[in-house]
């Protein structure tokens, strides 16, 4: 009898070691390092939600988590403004400039292309949420290489104690902060900034930290 | 040992205080994003002049606690004086933007062509 468990007992360790392992992959930023982008052109968002405030709600907050990891973040409503000059009305069609282009007008080394997939409220008989979820792509305006792409999704009827831990933690922990005691009025601002912290800050999984930080190259 | 104890009361929610503050942020953020937000959500809440009078005398501010304000906020100043007609402004604006975040030197170049044309 003890002879068939010991070995039973053995394979199952092994398959709990190897299960708590898998869930520890990484992200790989060897594209990322390599290129070690300075500063971010953040394109207008897509939106896929029907809400038609959810772009430029999102693009008014892309800016902060950015910047704060590091990076020089250039003016987006200017830069919204230069492509409007040019006949670019939206989105969908800013998205569609080539590299080359956006290299040659503006100089950033790197591209964000962000989609907002979901966004403002939904109500139920009890409660109303307001959620947005965002999805975001980095690319090396001279390669074409993605760097980095990641989502992230918040709401204002989440738990908070569902934040992310660890030291890199605590950046989005104080833009989130900050952001609660800043903007009172609309709640879809409100969580898209949430969102945006989760999504654009350099974190677990998230964006490495820029030379302007003082954290650059640590993480 | 009562006085240790007394110490170890006073010090342990600092040290606990300690833990749960963030490092301080890069940039003072002032009124920019919130601006930005009105100027495609709610145009018409607040002309540019009172959009620009908010802005500079937050960088007033900021500059008197010697701390900076973010990336784009002088470049966005510069949109605004240009808006409202003031083109020397408009100018200097963004050869401040460009002088404190070298990174937006080509497109500041390509700005100030465009406006001296």
């Amino acid at each position: 009898m003890r002879n068939y468990l010991k070995p039973l007992f053995l394979m199952m360790l092994v398959l709990i070691l190897a299960g708590c392992a898998t869930t520890q992959k990484s992200y790989d930023y060897a594209a990322f390092k390599r290129s070690n982008p300075k500063s971010i052109l953040v394109l207008p968002p897509l939106n896929n939600s029907p809400d038609v405030k959810a772009s430029y709600t999102f693009l008014s907050v892309a800016t902060y988590p950015l910047a704060e990891s590091g990076y020089y973040v250039f003016p987006v409503a200017l830069v919204d403004q230069s492509f409007k000059e040019n006949g670019l009305m939206n989105p969908s069609e800013i998205h569609q400039v080539s590299l080359k282009k956006l290299d040659e007008i503006f100089g950033a080394d790197a591209v964000l292309y962000i989609a907002v997939e979901k966004f403002g409220s939904s109500y139920n008989i009890i409660s109303s949420e307001s959620r947005v979820t965002a999805s975001a792509k980095l690319l090396d305006v001279k390669t074409g290489d993605v760097l980095w792409e990641g989502n992230a999704t918040a709401s204002d009827a989440e738990n908070e104690s569902n934040s992310q831990g660890g030291l890199v933690g605590l950046l989005v922990k104080a833009i989130v902060k900050q952001i609660m005691s800043n903007f009172g009025t609309d709640p879809s601002l409100r969580v898209s900034s949430v969102t945006s912290a989760r999504l654009l800050s350099a974190n677990k999984n998230g964006i490495l930290f820029g030379p302007r930080s003082p954290q650059y190259g640590k993480y | 040992m009562k006085k240790s104890y007394t110490l170890a009361v006073v010090l342990l929610p600092c040290l606990l205080i300690g833990c749960a503050s963030a490092p301080p942020t890069l940039y003072q953020w002032g009124d920019y994003q919130e601006q930005i937000y009105n100027m495609y959500n709610d145009p018409g809440k607040s002309p540019p002049e009172e959009q620009i009078a908010k802005l500079e005398e937050d960088y007033q501010k900021v500059r008197s606690s010697n701390k900076q304000v973010p990336p784009g906020y002088h470049a966005h100043l510069s949109f605004l004086y240009f808006k409202t007609g003031k083109v020397d402004q408009a100018l200097q604006e963004l050869e401040t933007e460009k002088a404190i975040f070298p990174e937006s030197t080509v497109y500041m170049n390509r700005l100030i062509q465009q406006i001296k044309k």
